[in-house]
């Protein structure tokens, strides 16, 4: 568990009361469908800029990005790049045309030339499935992050995060969304710059500082020798070898006692090539519940402790340092190169996990993994792409910087942003700034994730809060900030996804599809109706995919979004034979095969319960088969419904 | 209803050669891209050789966010430009018009 303060609500506090305000400011402001949808249709290209990062820069890069670096390396900052370069297409290809096209939403965009049923339907179905497939991993991390800043249950997290966002977007929607998201998209990138300054300057050292009063856990290693069953005896004879389990071949877990005390040894070599029994942190899953200090009762155990008596599971550390071909403890004060070039010589032990089963308990024990930082900063570790990769593991690793290249310009509440400026020359002007800012950001997700992984925060049982921890062990104060900053991150994310699903049930769906000839504003009601709706489902689902990695759905969003609504924005736009028929099949082509594909992938079938091999299609990420896919169908039925000049001449007439 | 665009903004002149121009710089960011991908999948032990203290891996990835950046400068520079020779200076932020 960890400790709340006092200073970190209090800073909480008024960050969300400041965020309230504002929307109640513009509130007053905003009468008009115009102003609700769109924001007036009038705020300046850099302010739009920033509010794109704040968009953009949701909990999967700020809380996923950094805690798949600090675990992995180089393969999360894939991430960074892919999410980045997305920003080519919205900028060269998109940005301009969509200005021009639409009004309120990405489905007018698209129906500007045809004005077809077909399309007003699809493309509002479209936007919703990417919202609610984004909306997801949001309030996941909400949850996540409100666990170690106040010390609720992440439900109340959710259902926090789901309230606040709720009033924000009935109340005045795309205009005080907006502000928010300036406030917020500026606020990450001037505090991620503080992180990764502060860690820069701390320098790498074999002993981390975790905190200002904290010191980093020394990780024993002992000598054994092995007896006549091979079994690892520890030389030390304060300890006695209860058990040994071993999970995989020539991977060996030993139990040991002292005191009476049971503890979890991983069986490695040390540097010199001898044999020891490194320790490990492990965590219990009781098959009956015991009773912790304050009497409630618990099934997990922390290194044996009940999990709401014991400190988290923080570690990480270098293990060898070389700075300059030199072995030292410490460097300070370090540039960016000579931050990574260190890295790059040196050793940094990072914790892998296993689950194993003792007695009727499950245990999974974080041993330490000594890893040569040459490999953690080059891809490979977690994307399987060099020695015995298959050629499924390359195309999953191909297939997934597909979908966020293009999956970037297919977003909705992205998209939407295009219609708050005035002018096509003003979005790109702000497309340019968000390009700025968001690379600025993704650049420090590097420093901020190594920097979690050397300096002994990384909490061992949720990545997703690497970020955040590094900035607590500067000190209190700028991690309640980072926090609080985290949390608008997801409930500025959040409100501009329910302000473009809202959209499109209030103006693509009842104002177009049905015809129900809304009002102006009746158009806002339903609007803040749908708002509400949509708000109410994100809670249930947030609250329903507890545990699971914030990134990992996020890259399946892009998928979908990339499949869905890419090919017909693009050829739309670039293909003169681009028939109404052909959109709408693309679209359902788009949605069907990327979310199908998702639902028979190995990772679901893990998740169903069922075994990895047993599911039909072996990819994980289906946006190499999907995106051409629903371009070739775009095109295949557009050719079959082209009509001929003279018959269209016949029917105008 | 009226379904046109947001803004009355129809007239630009320029906005064929914008297209052109940003296919063009879409293609050549996209190859580079693609040349990212196909390292790391055919070849990925060269994304781990030496460059200068750092490796490729960084110095490529690093490259693709700068590049970017770059190219988004060069980029509006040019449509600017263009939209100020054939527009005449148009104003970026619309009145108020509430």
């Amino acid at each position: 568990m960890y400790e709340t303060s006092l200073g970190a609500i209090g800073v909480f506090v008024a960050f969300v009361l400041f965020v309230l305000w504002i929307s109640y400011y513009f509130a007053r402001r905003t009468k008009s469908s115009k102003g609700y949808f769109a924001a007036g249709g009038n705020i300046h290209w850099s302010i739009n800029g920033i509010a794109f990062a704040g968009d953009y820069l949701s909990a999967a890069s700020f809380l996923g990005i950094c805690g798949m670096i600090a675990t992995v390396g180089y393969d999360g900052f894939l991430y960074s790049i892919g999410y980045l370069a997305g920003w080519i297409v919205a900028l060269f290809v998109i940005a301009e045309p969509m200005k021009r096209l639409g009004k309120f939403t990405f489905t007018d965009a698209l129906d500007a030339k045809f004005n077809s049923r077909g399309i007003q339907l699809t493309a509002a179905i479209s936007t919703l499935v990417v919202s609610i497939f984004y909306l997801i991993p949001q309030m996941v991390g909400a949850g996540t992050l409100v666990t170690p800043l106040l010390g609720l249950p992440h439900h109340v997290g959710v259902i926090l995060v789901g309230t606040i966002v709720i009033i924000i977007v009935a109340t005045a929607g795309m205009a005080s969304t907006t502000y928010v998201q300036f406030l917020k998209g500026g606020l990450l990138i001037i505090f991620s710059i503080s992180i990764v300054l502060i860690t820069l300057y701390n320098g790498l050292a074999t002993s981390p500082k975790t905190g200002h009063d904290e010191v980093y856990h020394e990780f024993k290693a002992l000598p054994v020798t092995f007896n006549g069953e091979h079994k690892p005896i520890p030389t030390d004879v304060a300890y006695a070898l209860s058990g040994t389990v071993e999970p995989t071949k020539g991977m060996v877990f030993a139990k040991l006692s002292r005191d009476g005390k049971d503890s979890w040894w991983y069986l490695a070599k040390d540097e010199a090539g001898a044999d020891v029994l490194t320790e490990a942190y492990w965590v219990t899953q009781l098959a009956a519940p015991i009773r912790d200090s304050k009497g409630a009762m618990v099934s997990v155990l922390y290194n044996g402790i009940p999990k709401t008596d014991s400190k988290p599971l923080q570690a990480g550390h270098i293990q060898k340092l070389m700075f300059h071909g030199q072995r030292i403890a410490e460097a300070r004060n370090l540039s960016i190169v000579e931050f990574l070039g260190t890295i790059k010589e040196s050793t940094i032990t990072r914790f892998s996990s296993k689950t194993i089963d003792d007695g009727k308990d499950k245990v999974t024990v974080y041993y330490q993994n000594p890893t040569p930082g040459k490999e953690l900063l080059a891809p490979g570790v977690k994307f399987k792409v060099s020695k015995g990769a298959t050629f499924m593991d390359k195309m999953n690793f191909a297939s997934l910087m597909m979908a966020l290249f293009f999956g970037t310009a297919a977003l909705p509440h992205i998209l939407i942003r295009y219609y708050t400026v005035p002018t096509p020359a003003a979005a790109r002007k702000s497309t340019i700034v968000a390009i700025a800012a968001i690379g600025l950001f993704y650049v420090l997700t590097l420093f901020m994730g190594l920097g979690a992984m050397v300096n002994g925060v990384v909490d061992l049982t949720d990545d997703n809060m690497s970020a955040p921890l590094l900035a607590r062990s500067f000190g209190v104060t700028l991690f309640a900030i980072i926090s609080a900053i985290a949390f608008a991150t997801v409930l500025g994310t959040v409100s501009g996804l329910i302000v473009a699903s809202s959209g499109a049930v209030a103006h693509d769906l009842m104002d177009r599809f049905f015809n129900m000839k809304l009002t102006d504003k009746g158009k806002v009601f339903a609007g803040k109706i749908s708002a509400i709706v949509v708000g109410i489902l994100a809670m249930i689902l947030g609250i329903i995919y507890k545990g699971m990695n914030v990134s990992y759905l996020v890259g399946w969003a892009f998928a979908v979004a990339a499949s869905a609504n890419l090919p017909a924005i693009v050829m739309l736009l670039f293909w003169k034979g681009t028939t109404k028929r052909g959109i709408a099949a693309s679209i359902i082509t788009g949605i069907v095969a990327s979310v199908g594909m998702i639902l028979l992938s190995p990772d679901m079938f893990e998740r169903y319960g069922l075994v990895r091999s047993s599911a039909p299609i072996g990819l994980n990420n289906p946006g190499i088969i999907s995106i051409p896919l629903s371009f070739v169908v775009l095109v295949v039925v557009s050719l079959m419904t082209k009509q001929t000049p003279a018959l269209a001449a016949k029917k105008t007439s | 209803m009226d379904h046109g665009p947001a803004s009355d903004w129809s007239k630009d002149k320029a906005s064929n050669f914008k297209t052109r121009i940003g296919i063009w710089m879409f293609m050549l960011y996209a190859i580079i891209y693609l040349g990212f991908i196909l390292i790391n999948t055919i070849n990925p032990s060269l994304m781990a050789s030496d460059i200068g203290g750092l490796n490729l891996a960084i110095i490529y990835g690093f490259g693709l966010i700068i590049f970017a950046l770059m190219l988004a400068f060069v980029y509006n520079a040019i449509c600017s430009a263009a939209e100020e020779e054939l527009n005449g200076t148009i104003p970026d932020l619309g009145e108020e018009k509430e």
